[in-house]
């Protein structure tokens, strides 16, 4: 019972971040998958899959209602990294993982930076003593 | 075509590291796209949508998927991803862009350790 309830709760979490920032949830599902309801690494990788279904379904609902979403580009996206996939497999299998996640690790955080220090210069020019903002983006 | 290569870099890194395609294609959309940070996420959300439809029918072919844990997880997460979304709307886009600096960092500091 408090195994389904944590489950439940850290559900609602990467739902959050899901719904935030775009990202799948799928960071959060696969450990409370394994660790939390004894699922093997590969039925919680695909259950985690499963579970992002409905979550996007959800909180792509509500962002195309405040018209965020744009649609053409998602399908575009979304089928090209489907073909993506396939490349990743292939280069996964023949590659040592530990360097590599590493590697990746590091690239993430220099990604963060660039983009931390892009919105840093973009807010910039807001922080002038004006009443209006001239880069606020109201949709 | 910048979009299909953001799509097939999200693919093949989520395929080689078991994150999520969107850690890859809202910064791409945001630093090589030029995008603004509420339709870059809300937008590779969607993009998400079909990344796992596709995953979860080929494991679904295997026999691979536990439906009812999916659902125990998927549902909440279901009503967060609502939430979530309303909780961006009132999030300025430089903001989110801070907030999404830091999820990449504390995802990249634990691939490093």
């Amino acid at each position: 019972m408090g195994i389904a309830l944590l489950a439940i709760g850290l559900g609602v979490v990467a739902g959050v971040l899901a719904g935030m920032f775009g990202v799948g949830g799928g960071i959060l599902f696969v450990p409370t998958l394994t660790l939390g309801l004894g699922l093997t690494q590969l039925h919680a990788e695909a259950t985690s899959l499963l579970a992002i279904i409905p979550t996007v379904a959800a909180g792509t609902w509500r962002q195309h209602r405040y018209g965020n979403v744009r649609l053409r580009p998602a399908v575009v996206i979304g089928l090209a990294a489907v073909a993506g996939v396939e490349g990743g497999v292939v280069v996964a299998e023949r590659l040592p993982q530990g360097v590599l996640e590493r590697l990746f690790g590091a690239l993430m955080i220099v990604i963060a930076a660039q983009v931390a220090w892009r919105a840093w210069r973009r807010g910039r020019p807001a922080a002038a003593p004006s009443s209006g903002n001239p880069h606020n983006e109201v949709p | 075509m910048r979009l299909v290569l953001i799509g097939l870099v999200a693919g093949f890194f989520s395929a080689l590291f078991g994150v999520g395609g969107g850690i890859v294609v809202v910064p791409l959309l945001l630093i090589v796209g030029r995008w603004q940070e509420r339709p870059a996420m809300a937008t590779s959300l969607a993009a998400i949508g079909i990344i796992a439809l596709a995953g979860a029918i080929s494991y679904g072919l295997h026999g691979e998927l536990k439906p009812g844990a999916a659902a125990l997880i998927g549902l909440p997460a279901a009503a967060g991803a609502v939430a979530g979304a309303m909780l961006q709307q009132r999030i300025a886009g430089r903001n989110l862009s801070f907030l999404f600096a830091l999820v990449l960092t504390v995802l990249g500091v634990k691939l490093l350790v």
